[in-house]
């Protein structure tokens, strides 16, 4: 490596000499004609490369959105690509043409040009009205997706922590019970349940952060966090949303593709969607995976007929006075299951 | 050459002719004063740029560290051992050292780097040069300024080498991850020491921004009206304006985070279970940690881009011998950014459950900037039309600059409308946009403006084949690196992974970040091309010969070859006209210095 630098280096300054020895007026116009055709073949050569590592990364990419409004999603995104690469083109293609066309030579002088108001003014109120479709498709988007969620919506509980996510059903009565942090223990807590309030006792709990979805049922997810922030990541359906301690934060949508269905789309049998942590939550952040499973109202019903309600696990009968489990925790920071 | 030019009644003009030989008029200065604890401003800004050399290697490195993580998930690197010790056991990074590494590469080229090392750099050297002033306002507070931030320095370095590693929760450090020692390693000892940087580098960039504002305001030589400024004291002036208005905003929030980390207090905590048992802390709010972290965070962006600017502005012009396109247009430009960079900062939020209807005003301000970021970069490329380009080395940078402040910011416009924004927040494709827009390209600004004014700091030239080289490595990398990474974030890869072998969406990316990785790696040699130009320049380079090399109307290039303290010999010259006068002076000249009064029926500009 150092001898590398040493040659370059040896070079450099032995045309630097050179420089001088020829007189720098005429070195210079070679040099600049030069490096106007070396900025022209870097453009050149960027938009073959840009056109490569398109025809490279496409077929990587995700498969078509599985939820209602992330097929909007890919609309607009179509729409501000198609804005953004017609002022990229334009932009990009101006500024490498005038370097080589404005190249200094001997004959030319520069044109004395300082302003023209009638100029400066049509190129301040484009990009104001293209900023206004852009915000206005954006707005009507975000309304929409921001609204609140249907009212047939199934409502489900994702629950952050160092480093896995718990999901909460609601069980029967399809109501949430209570919850207070300082209920919390790993052995038979783990979201704090208050065991006085009735609603609690169908709830059910996955703790291996799998959440099961019906196709085409919107669902509403209440998200929440036991310690630091987390964020519920759902690409395949356009969704995001933060976990933070202390807070309820909600998102809903549609999903409209079954897992089962996406594995023939994607030709993938190990297809699979997945839940991943977006906002940095420590050592394990990057392990921090759940798994949504879409699947129909007869395959989501005779998964739930099997699920235990989260009372009847944690305190194997007879029923426990649950007041009294202050038993020896664990260290949630050990307790990450890595992959 | 310009000594034949320059011609008139202005008292200082006396000295040109010899003007490089009466360097000795001062009396000789002690080594400590002279290089040291010195108060003049060039010196200042040399020590605060060669600081951010030093930083920015550092950074870059660890960068490189990370890269081959991310890269060769499964292979092990030994030398990696050689340098990080313990955290790369037999050649393989740990995951909490990874982050560590991530949380310093950020907070070092953001702060250290792009902000002192840039704007120290720049607003020292450039601002009593360029409006005519002996120094800065109070050159005492000027040191100060760099002192404050060397200490800084020093707290950040010892963070590196403590048992449980430097602060490893993201640049950004959110609570409640960088408030509990239970939830990282990096959130004990590490985590402290890097408030106590940040804090005194609040202090450092305040007693710098406070000083360029009332330079700028006060001490303009005579004739030298607020129209007559160059861009590059425009962007610096808003740059500082920044500084001084959001920074202290920062220091509240680091305050109120040492609190709830010592004291007890919970202004960021709220029912918590971390570490086998709930915490005590109840009603705080995560969230407001973001808000006052963001309203600097965001005005911190055009902190580091509007010098970049501003430099790339002046070197556009000069080498393309046209005067700037549209000057009224660019200040009014730099004024709506200034003004709107205050009023944008929850566009980073979101997706953490703030009121939408709040993020639907944030994202119609946020895409308000597009408009005089646009008019910028059109004003630019007019500029070049028609023009008489140069090629020299800081040109190709600024060149590069534009163009990558054009990639860079189209790509702003997905992020900042929140519909889009709620699928690629935190993935690679925020990773892409902002590494080339507010990293890559204000090093360009950067560069173009170190290469320019080179001759100034030092009496001598860089070497110009190795800035070609660096130029063009530096920049075909750039877009090889971040260019993949804006499709990683689209098929929604999270950032600040460690490892994406279990991820059955992610996995497929595994041979184009071994490939990013490479690329990455040859840049990070690239530049050391540049810092062994830089360096060894200081002492070999090619001579300056000329009081003016680059034939540039500016005040800076009346003064003599090496100016001592105090800049002009004799009188401060008076100034006459814009600085941007590139017309036919009637002597074969293709530009008027500002020095130069009006001729007769001349119009002012």
């Amino acid at each position: 490596m150092m001898l590398v630098f040493v040659i370059i280096y040896q070079i450099a300054k032995a045309s630097e000499y050179a420089t001088i020895l020829r007189g720098e007026g005429k070195i210079n116009a070679r040099v600049n004609r030069t490096m106007a055709w070396l900025l022209v073949a870097f453009f050149f050569l960027g938009l073959y490369g840009i056109w490569m590592c398109h025809q490279a990364l496409i077929d990587r990419m995700l498969p078509i959105s599985a939820s209602e409004h992330g097929v909007e999603y890919d609309k607009m995104f179509l729409v501000t690509l198609v804005v953004t690469g017609i002022v990229f083109f334009i932009t990009q293609t101006a500024l490498f043409w005038f370097a080589y066309r404005y190249q200094s030579t001997e004959k030319r002088t520069a044109f004395f040009y300082p302003h023209n108001n009638k100029l400066e003014l049509v190129w301040t109120t484009i990009p104001a009205i293209a900023m206004a479709v852009l915000v206005t498709i954006g707005l009507r988007n975000w309304i929409h997706m921001t609204s609140a969620a249907p009212k047939e919506a199934m409502v489900v509980e994702v629950v952050g922590k160092q480093f896995n996510w718990i999901v909460r059903y609601p069980g029967k009565d399809a109501v949430m019970g209570k919850r207070d942090f300082r209920k919390i223990n790993d052995a038979n807590n783990v979201l704090g349940l208050d065991w006085s309030d009735k609603d609690n006792m169908d709830d059910i709990i996955a703790q291996n952060g799998e959440l099961h979805l019906v196709v085409n049922k919107p669902v509403s997810l209440l998200i929440g966090s036991r310690d630091v922030i987390h964020d519920v990541g759902l690409p395949h359906f356009r969704m995001k949303m933060d976990a933070v301690p202390g807070i309820v934060t909600t998102m809903w949508f549609t999903p409209t593709i079954t897992t089962a269905k996406m594995k023939e789309i994607t030709g993938n049998k190990d297809f699979v969607y997945e839940i991943s942590c977006d906002q940095m939550c420590g050592k394990g952040h990057y392990s921090m995976r759940g798994t949504v499973i879409v699947e129909t109202q007869e395959e989501y019903d005779a998964w739930m007929a099997k699920q235990q309600t989260y009372y009847a696990s944690a305190n194997p009968a007879p029923a426990a006075d649950s007041t009294a489990a202050a038993q020896p925790t664990t260290d949630s920071v050990k307790a990450i299951t890595m992959k | 050459m310009s000594d034949v030019i320059i011609q008139g009644t202005n008292v200082a003009h006396t000295h040109d002719a010899h003007g490089g030989h009466h360097g000795h008029e001062h009396h000789e200065q002690h080594f400590i004063t002279k290089y040291i604890f010195s108060q003049d401003h060039k010196v200042i800004g040399k020590q605060f740029l060669i600081t951010g050399i030093i930083w920015a290697i550092i950074g870059a490195l660890m960068s490189v560290f990370f890269r081959l993580q991310l890269g060769f998930p499964n292979e092990t690197f030994p030398i990696m051992e050689k340098f990080l010790g313990e955290w790369a056991k037999g050649g393989k990074l740990n995951p909490e050292f990874y982050y560590a590494l991530v949380t310093m590469h950020g907070t070092i080229l953001v702060f250290f780097v792009l902000t002192a090392g840039l704007s120290g750099t720049f607003a020292n050297l450039l601002i009593p040069l360029q409006i005519g002033a002996r120094d800065m306002a109070s050159p005492f507070m000027n040191m100060l300024s760099y002192w404050f931030f060397f200490i800084s320095s020093v707290f950040m370095f010892v963070s590196l080498f403590i048992q449980t590693g430097p602060a490893s929760g993201g640049w950004t450090t959110y609570p409640p991850l960088s408030a509990l020692k239970e939830a990282s390693m990096g959130s004990g000892l590490g985590m402290d020491l890097w408030l106590i940087s940040m804090a005194l580098f609040v202090v450092s960039s305040l007693l710098g921004g406070l000083n360029y504002i009332s330079t700028i305001l006060n001490m303009r030589t005579k004739g030298m009206t607020m129209t007559r400024m160059p861009l590059t004291i425009w962007a610096l002036f808003f740059t500082a304006v920044l500084g001084v208005l959001s920074f202290p905003v920062l220091f509240s929030g680091f305050v109120l985070l040492i609190f709830d980390r010592n004291f007890g207090t919970s202004f960021y905590l709220s029912e918590i279970f971390i570490g086998g048992k709930a915490l005590s802390h109840i009603g705080g709010s995560a969230i407001l940690y973001q808000h006052l972290f963001w309203f600097l965070g965001h005005p911190e962006v055009y902190i580091i881009m509007l010098p970049g600017m501003g430099m790339a502005s002046e070197v556009l012009s000069n080498h393309s011998r046209k005067p700037i396109f549209g000057y009224t247009a660019m200040i009014i430009s730099l004024i709506g950014i200034t003004v709107l960079a205050f009023v944008v900062w929850a566009h980073h939020m979101f997706v953490t459950g703030m009121s939408p209807f709040l993020g639907s005003i944030f994202v119609l301000l946020t895409l308000l900037i597009a408009v005089p970021s646009a008019v910028k970069v059109f004003n630019w490329l007019t500029t070049m039309w028609k023009g008489n380009i140069r090629f020299t080395v800081p040109m190709m940078f600024a060149i590069g600059f534009v163009s990558l402040f054009i990639s860079g910011g189209l790509t702003g416009l997905f992020l900042g409308n929140s519909a889009l924004d709620i699928h690629l927040h935190d993935t690679y494709f925020v990773v892409a946009h902002f590494h080339i827009v507010m990293g890559v390209s204000a090093f360009f600004g950067m560069f173009a403006g170190i290469y320019h004014w080179f001759p100034k700091m030092f009496g001598r030239f860089m070497n110009n084949t190795l800035g070609y080289i660096h130029f063009f490595i530096t920049l075909a990398g750039a877009y090889l690196i971040f260019w993949p990474m804006h499709y990683e974030g689209i098929a929604g890869m999270p950032r600040r992974y460690y490892d994406y072998s279990a991820w059955e969406s992610f996995k497929n990316f595994e041979s184009l970040n071994s490939f990013i990785s490479i690329a990455a790696i040859l840049v990070f040699f690239a530049q050391l091309i540049f810092v062994v130009n830089f360096f060894v320049s200081i002492f070999r380079g090619r001579k300056v010969t000329v009081k003016n090399p680059w034939g540039s109307p500016t005040l800076e290039w009346t003064t003599p070859i090496n100016p001592g303290h105090g800049n002009w010999e004799g009188d401060i010259p008076e100034v006459y006209r814009w600085p941007y006068d590139y017309k036919d002076d009637g002597n074969g000249n293709d530009f008027i210095p500002q020095t130069t009064p009006l001729k007769p029926g001349e119009e002012a500009h």
